[in-house]
């Protein structure tokens, strides 16, 4: 499947990876339209359900993005978000949708380069990976 | 050193025995009530709280039924305290399930004094009725008379017969002719005191028992999930399990650590218009209705998977037979393993998802500054 395009659905930050997004963008770095942002006020915002229904509706990834250790804004929310991310990873695993399509990364607002990156490698990780078994499923 | 004390009976008198002894922690006012099973004035063994002694007749608390675990009943009774002493009765599913609880302060154990009681399993509700129709009784299933029944499939992979974390044990493992009161903690301890009540060892063969009872299981177990894994590994395997599903949601309902007070599925979030339900078939061609059963599962696995003490109520409880004990089981175990937890060990540990720290799981993100 060449012409096989991943869809990753990014849950981020507003205070550091959603500024990073703005700060590549205003920095004319170019990155992947495969990634939809999701705007959220921290990572610990990011309910579980949140992420199962992204994959249910034929996501490839979720990529969530949070704060560095130490540097969230509401002072733990990352840390929460980190938690519930090693719990839906040993879920969902169980289940086909292994632990390389959702990924939890820090970037700092600075970071407009890293986040440039790191979605670079989420999209050429998932076109290897080949599509997430939900696609075209259309579970309920 | 171990303190028990023997309650001894003849053939016949098992719960004569222990309503003679629950009657004088009542008489003697160690109590204002007890809470155990027992025989229903029509038919069928149900929590009781019973505060005269008289009533205290119909006690059945070996009966191979849980109608519904009973972490529930305390919780009910201690969310809002009497301030009066009372004594419970309960199996280690639901002592499990209990120190879940408590640790979600949505029950309270300052007036409660908890008795464990061994357990060899429950039928299923229904199974036990007709049982107990073709004569069984509790004195015939804990020698083994099973009258044809099997005992439920969560029971029958369960490597807790024995109840922890409680301050006494009415054990019937290790000698078929007696119970014997095992006093554990220093509450369990001034209850006997109070009792006046002599103390010893206890039956010999009963820590050789209990541990071939618990590797049987624990064989029985691993063999289960082992296989319910491999025929569940993906999404599709998965949803063809929760076939039946028709989100009548009485899996959570019976679940005793499905905590939120109200269910986001019951809410307005999952109330959708029909502009909505349209547009889901129009993109899809087609939309099995009702929606969101699997999404429904996996948030509740979210949810309790952490906390689940493999009770099995959620099989017990669906109305199609989906065998969801052994799917939440499987999960519950690697959920756990992950945050090196196991529900209802010790009412110290903190429960995954009520607690983080700044130095843990590294792994998650890979990302070290």
């Amino acid at each position: 499947m060449s012409d096989y395009e991943p869809t990753i659905v990014a849950f981020l930050c507003n205070w550091c990876t959603f500024t990073a997004a703005d700060l590549a963008g205003t920095s004319r770095l170019s990155y992947p339209p495969n990634v939809k942002i999701v705007r959220m006020m921290c990572s610990g915002m990011v309910d579980p359900k949140y992420v199962i229904k992204a994959f249910l509706e034929g996501a490839d990834g979720v990529f969530i993005g949070g704060c560095w250790p130490g540097d969230c804004h509401y002072i733990n929310g990352n840390y929460k978000a980190r938690r519930r991310v090693a719990l839906l990873t040993e879920i969902l695993k169980q289940f086909g949708i292994g632990e390389e399509r959702l990924w939890l990364r820090w970037v700092a607002a600075s970071e407009g380069n890293m986040f440039q990156e790191v979605i670079d490698e989420m999209t050429k990780k998932l076109k290897e990976l080949g599509p997430s078994p939900l696609r075209g499923q259309l579970v309920a | 050193m171990a303190e028990f004390t023997k309650l001894s009976y003849q053939k016949g008198g098992l719960n004569q025995a222990l309503s003679g002894f629950f009657k004088k922690l009542l008489e003697q006012n160690v109590f204002d009530a007890v809470m155990v099973p027992a025989a229903q004035p029509t038919r069928g063994v149900m929590q009781t709280l019973i505060s005269r002694p008289d009533k205290l007749e119909a006690v059945d608390p070996f009966a191979p039924v849980v109608p519904l675990n009973a972490a529930k009943l305390v919780a009910a009774l201690t969310a809002s305290p009497s301030g009066r002493p009372v004594a419970v009765v309960l199996r280690s599913c639901e002592v499990r399930a209990l120190t879940e609880l408590c640790k979600l302060k949505q029950a309270d154990l300052d007036d409660v004094v908890v008795f464990g009681i061994d357990c060899l399993g429950r039928f299923e509700n229904n199974d036990f009725l007709k049982f107990q129709e073709k004569g069984g009784t509790t004195e015939g299933f804990l020698s083994g008379e099973n009258n044809g029944f099997e005992i439920a499939g969560a029971c029958q992979m369960c490597p807790h017969p024995v109840a922890e974390n409680v301050d006494a044990r009415l054990c019937v493992i290790g000698d078929g002719n007696a119970v014997w009161v095992e006093w554990l903690t220093e509450r369990g301890k001034a209850v006997a005191g109070k009792l006046g009540e002599k103390t010893g060892a206890g039956p010999d063969k009963r820590d050789k028992e209990v541990e071939a009872l618990v590797k049987t299981r624990t064989e029985e177990r691993e063999k289960k999930l082992a296989g319910f894994r491999e025929a569940t590994g993906n999404f599709q395997a998965l949803q063809a399990h929760l076939a039946g599903c028709i989100n009548c949601y009485n899996c959570r309902v019976a679940c005793p650590v499905c905590y939120c007070k109200e269910c986001v599925f019951v809410t307005d979030t999952f109330r959708y218009e029909g502009s909505q339900f349209m547009g889901w078939a129009d993109k899809r061609g087609a939309l099995k209705m009702p929606t969101d059963s699997l999404f429904y599962h996996l948030t509740r696995l979210t949810h309790m998977s952490t906390l689940c003490v493999g009770c099995g109520q959620c099989t017990s409880a669906c109305p199609n037979d989906i065998e969801l004990a052994p799917l939440f089981c499987a999960v519950a175990e690697k959920t756990q393993a992950r945050f090196d937890y196991l529900a209802g060990r010790s009412p110290e540990e903190e429960q995954p998802l009520a607690t983080f720290h700044d130095d843990e799981l590294v792994e998650v993100t890979g990302q070290v500054k």
